[in-house]
C-alpha cells in the first residue's frame, strides 16, 4: 500500500463546475474584506481616541477574515502545491501560526489594560478562536493517539512525519473542501444555525476565563456562572441540530441529550456552589488567588466535602461534554454520530470544535475551581521577590510559580483524563445516567452543601480537626498523584512489553 | 436618540409583550402558547429592570425580575406535564381539542 | 454611544427574534427565535448593568426553560394535525388588536416624562443583591422556594402515568 500523505488528504473534492466558482467567491469576499480593512485602517489614522482603537479592531478582524478567505482561494485552486508545501514547511509553519495567535490574542489584553474592553472583548474572541482551533487540532491527533495506545495500536502515524503530528491539520483541510449536505425533508435553516448554536457560545466563554489573574478578557463578578450559562446554551444546538436532520439516529441522540442535561445540570450546580461557598464570591480570579499557598491549600484538599464536591464536579462536566460513559448522544456504535450524523463538512467540524472547546475550558474550570487555579504546587509566595524583578525572572516565576502555563498544563491534563476514560470506560445507558445523575450525584452533593455549611460555621480555620483533615486529604490527593505518575513511568519503561508486537518496530526510540 | 433612557427599554418591552400576546392568541399549539407566555414574561423582566436602573435605583426590580424568570422556569415545568398528559390523552396538542370536561 | 450602539443592535435581535416567534410556522423554530430572544433581553440586563440577573437568564431561561419546551416539543411531536397557522379570521383580529395596543402603550411610553434618573450607573454587584435577596425581600424568596417545592411535587405527580395506560413493565 502507497504512503497515504498531505497531499493525498488535500486532493481536490470538488466538482468540477463548483471549484472554479468557490474560487471566485472566495478570493473575491477576500479582496473585499482586506480592501476594507485597508480603508478602515487608513481612516482609523485621522481618528482618536475611542473610535481609533475600535476601527484598528475591526479592522484587524476584517484583515484576519478576509487572509482566511484567500488562504481558502489557494487551498481550493492548488490543492497539490499547498499539500507538497505543508509537507516541507509544516512544522515551521505550525509554529508561526502558534506564535502569531497568543501574539494576536494576548499582548493587547497585557500591553493595553485601560483601553476600551470592547477592543479587549474582540481580541479576546479573536485569541480564543486562535486557541481552540491550535488546541483541538493537537487534542484531536492526541485523543487517537492515546487511544490507539490503549487498544495497542499506533494512531495515526503518516501525515507530517514524526508520529502523524499533521494529520489533524490535514484532516481540517479535507473536511473544508467537503460538500455541504443538506438532509432531504429535514428543516434546512435550523439545520445550517444549529452548528453554530453550538459553536458560538462554547467559544465565547473564553472571555470570561482567566488563564491567570492577568490573562484574562473580561473579569467579571459573575464570570463562574456566566461560563457554566454558556456550557448549558450549547445544548440547544445539539438538540436543533439532531432535530433538524430528519434522521431517527439524530433525533434518538437529541432526546438523549435532552434527558442527560436535564440530568446532570442539577449535581453540577450544587457541587459548583462549594468552591463558591469557600470563596464567597463568583469571580473567577479571586477563587484562583485563594490557592496560592501550595498545593496544600487547594479547594480540592481542603476538608474531604471539597474532594468530593470535586469529583462529582468532574464527573458532571464528563457528562456535559458529552464524553464517555456519558457519550449517549454521539453513540457511535448504537446510533452512527447521533445528533452529529447527518452533519459534514465544515459544520461538522464546528461541532467538533466546541466539543473540544468545551472539554479544554471544563478541564480549565475544574482547575480553576478545585486544583489550584494558574499556580504550581510550591506556594506563590516564595517566588513573590521574582514576579516584580527584571523580564527574565517573571518569565521564570511564571514557569516555576504561576502563570498560565500552568493552567493550559492543569487544562490539558483534565483532557487527558477524559480522554482516558472514555477509551477504558464502557459507555452506560440512558437509565443508568439519570439514575446516576439524580438518585445517586444529587444526594451526594445536597449532603455535602449541607455538612460544608456546618463545617464553615462550626470549625474555626485554624483549629486542629480542619488542618488534621487538610492535611489526610493532601496526603491522599499526592498519593493518587504519585500513583498516577508511577503508573506512567512504568508504562514508558517496559512499554514494549505492553505493547503487541505488531506495533514494537515503530515505537520511538526502536 | 443617541442617549439611551428608560423610554427605549419600555417601547422594547412593549413590542415583546404585543408579539408574545399576539402569539398567545393565535398559535394552534400548546407548547407554541407557552413560548407566547415566555415572551410576555420577558417583557415584563425588561421593564422591571428597566425602571430599577433609571429610576429607583434599588434592588426591587431586579429581585422581581429574578423571581419571574424562577417561576417561569417552574411554569414551563408544569406546563409542558400537563402538555404531555393532555397529548397522551387526546392524541394531540391543539388546545381546542381540550372542550370535554370527562376525561 | 457605545451604549447606543450596543441598544440598538440587542434591540434589533430581540425584537427581531420575537417577531420571528410571531410569523413562524414550525413549533421548532418558534423555539429557536425565543433562544434569540432569550439572549438579546440577556444582553440587555449586562447592558443595564444587571449582571448576575443576565446570567441568570442565560442558565434558567436560554439552559433550562428553553431546553425543557424543546423536549415537550419532540414528545408531542407526531400530534395529528398540528395546525400552528392561524385562521385568516383570527389572524387579522389578533393583529389588529395587538397593533392598536402597540400603537396606544408606545404613544403613552413616549409622552410620558418620566422623572430625571437619579442613580445614573450604580454598581449592582451580586453581593449587594445578595444581601437585599436575604435581608429585604426574605418573605417573598421564602414563598418563591415554598412554590417551587410545590411545582417539583406537582410535575412529578402529573408525570407518572396514569393507572388505565399504564405500559407494561418491560424488565
Amino acid at each position: 500500500m502507497a504512503e497515504f500523505t498531505t497531499e493525498d488528504a488535500l486532493r481536490s473534492r470538488w466538482s468540477a463546475a463548483a471549484r472554479p466558482r468557490a474560487v471566485r467567491w472566495f478570493s473575491g469576499l477576500g479582496v473585499v474584506f482586506v480592501l476594507g480593512a485597508a480603508a478602515l485602517g487608513l481612516l482609523a489614522t485621522r481618528l482618536t481616541g475611542m473610535s481609533y482603537a475600535v476601527a484598528l479592531a475591526v479592522a484587524v478582524v476584517l484583515l484576519l477574515t478576509g487572509g482566511s478567505c484567500l488562504g481558502a482561494a489557494v487551498v481550493v485552486q492548488y490543492p497539490r502545491a499547498v499539500g507538497r508545501l505543508l509537507q516541507r514547511l509544516g512544522l515551521p509553519l505550525f509554529l508561526l501560526a502558534v506564535a502569531a495567535i497568543i501574539v494576536v490574542a494576548w499582548a493587547p489584553v497585557l500591553l493595553w489594560p485601560d483601553k476600551p474592553l470592547i477592543v479587549r472583548d474582540v481580541l479576546a474572541v479573536v485569541g480564543a478562536v486562535g486557541f481552540v482551533s491550535l488546541f483541538a487540532s493537537f487534542a484531536i491527533w492526541w485523543e487517537r493517539k492515546v487511544a490507539g495506545r490503549i487498544q495497542s495500536r499506533l494512531g495515526p502515524m503518516r501525515v507530517g512525519g514524526w508520529h502523524g503530528w499533521a494529520q489533524s491539520i490535514a484532516d481540517g483541510l479535507k473536511l473544508f473542501q467537503k460538500e455541504d449536505i443538506l438532509p432531504g425533508g429535514g428543516d434546512a435553516v435550523l439545520f445550517r444555525m444549529a452548528a453554530y448554536v453550538t459553536f458560538v457560545p462554547a467559544l465565547s466563554l473564553f472571555i470570561a476565563l482567566p488563564f491567570s489573574a492577568a490573562w484574562v478578557g473580561r473579569d467579571l463578578d459573575v464570570g463562574l456562572l456566566l461560563i457554566v450559562a454558556l456550557f448549558g446554551l450549547g445544548v440547544i444546538g445539539v438538540l436543533l441540530g439532531g432535530w433538524a436532520s430528519n434522521n431517527k439516529w439524530s433525533m434518538y441522540g437529541a432526546m438523549r441529550e435532552a434527558c442527560q442535561v436535564i440530568s446532570y445540570e442539577i449535581p453540577l450546580g450544587f457541587s459548583l456552589l462549594i468552591p463558591i461557598m469557600v470563596a464567597g464570591t463568583l469571580r473567577l480570579t479571586t477563587i484562583g488567588e485563594l490557592q496560592a499557598g501550595g498545593f496544600w491549600t487547594w479547594l480540592a484538599f481542603r476538608n474531604p466535602f471539597t474532594l468530593i464536591a470535586a469529583l462529582t464536579f468532574l464527573i458532571a462536566t464528563l457528562a456535559s461534554c458529552k464524553r464517555a460513559p456519558f457519550d449517549l448522544p454521539e453513540a457511535e456504535s448504537e446510533l452512527v454520530a447521533g445528533y452529529m450524523t447527518e452533519y459534514s463538512g465544515f459544520r461538522w467540524a464546528l461541532f467538533m470544535f466546541a466539543e473540544y472547546a468545551e472539554m479544554f475550558a471544563a478541564g480549565a474550570l475544574t482547575a480553576i475551581l478545585f486544583f489550584g487555579a494558574w499556580h504550581s504546587p510550591l506556594p506563590a509566595a516564595w517566588g513573590a521577590a521574582w514576579a516584580t524583578g527584571p523580564l527574565w525572572q517573571q518569565a521564570l516565576h511564571g514557569v516555576v510559580f504561576s502563570g498560565p502555563l500552568w493552567l493550559i498544563f492543569k487544562g490539558i491534563f483534565f483532557v487527558y483524563v477524559q480522554i482516558w476514560l472514555r477509551w477504558t470506560l464502557p459507555r452506560i445507558r440512558l437509565d443508568q445516567v439519570m439514575h446516576a445523575c439524580v438518585q445517586f450525584m444529587l444526594p451526594v452533593t445536597m449532603v455535602v452543601l449541607l455538612a460544608q455549611t456546618f463545617w464553615q460555621l462550626l470549625v474555626p480555620a485554624g483549629s486542629v480537626l480542619a488542618v488534621a483533615l487538610n492535611l489526610a486529604c493532601t496526603v491522599l490527593g499526592a498519593l493518587v498523584a504519585l500513583g498516577i505518575a508511577s503508573i506512567a513511568v512504568y508504562g514508558l519503561r517496559y512499554r514494549r512489553r505492553l505493547v503487541g508486537t505488531l506495533v514494537v518496530d515503530h515505537l520511538p526510540g526502536s | 436618540m443617541l442617549a439611551i433612557g428608560l423610554t427605549h427599554y419600555l417601547v422594547l418591552a412593549a413590542f415583546l409583550f404585543c408579539c408574545g400576546l399576539y402569539v398567545m392568541a393565535t398559535k394552534r399549539n400548546a407548547v407554541g402558547i407557552l413560548i407566547g407566555a415566555e415572551l410576555v414574561l420577558n417583557a415584563a423582566g425588561i421593564n422591571l429592570v428597566a425602571f430599577s436602573r433609571y429610576e429607583t435605583g434599588l434592588a426591587d426590580g431586579q429581585i422581581a425580575a429574578l423571581f419571574i424568570i424562577v417561576l417561569a422556569a417552574a411554569e414551563a415545568a408544569i406546563a409542558i406535564a400537563i402538555f404531555v398528559n393532555y397529548y397522551r390523552l387526546l392524541g394531540t396538542i391543539d388546545p381546542d381539542a381540550g372542550d370535554r370536561l370527562r376525561g | 454611544m457605545y451604549e447606543a450602539i450596543a441598544f440598538y443592535l440587542l434591540a434589533a435581535v430581540v425584537a427581531g427574534s420575537a417577531f420571528g416567534c410571531v410569523i413562524a410556522t414550525n413549533i421548532v423554530r418558534m423555539a429557536l427565535c425565543l433562544l434569540g430572544t432569550l439572549g438579546g433581553v440577556a444582553l440587555l440586563y449586562f447592558l443595564m448593568a444587571a449582571n448576575f440577573l443576565g446570567v441568570v437568564q442565560l442558565i434558567v431561561y436560554a439552559g433550562g426553560t428553553l431546553i425543557v419546551i424543546v423536549f415537550g416539543v419532540m414528545l408531542t411531536s407526531r400530534a395529528a394535525g398540528v395546525r400552528l397557522r392561524p385562521k385568516r379570521s383570527e389572524a387579522l383580529a389578533g393583529t389588529l388588536i395587538c397593533i392598536g395596543l402597540l400603537a396606544g402603550l408606545v404613544t403613552l411610553l413616549v409622552r410620558t416624562a418620566w422623572p430625571a434618573a437619579q442613580s445614573e450607573a450604580q454598581a449592582y454587584d451580586v453581593a449587594w443583591l445578595g444581601n437585599e435577596l436575604l435581608s429585604t425581600y426574605l418573605v417573598p424568596f421564602e414563598m418563591v422556594s415554598v412554590l417551587l417545592l410545590a411545582v417539583m411535587i406537582g410535575a412529578a405527580f402529573l408525570a407518572q402515568p396514569s393507572g388505565k395506560d399504564k405500559e407494561p413493565e418491560e424488565r
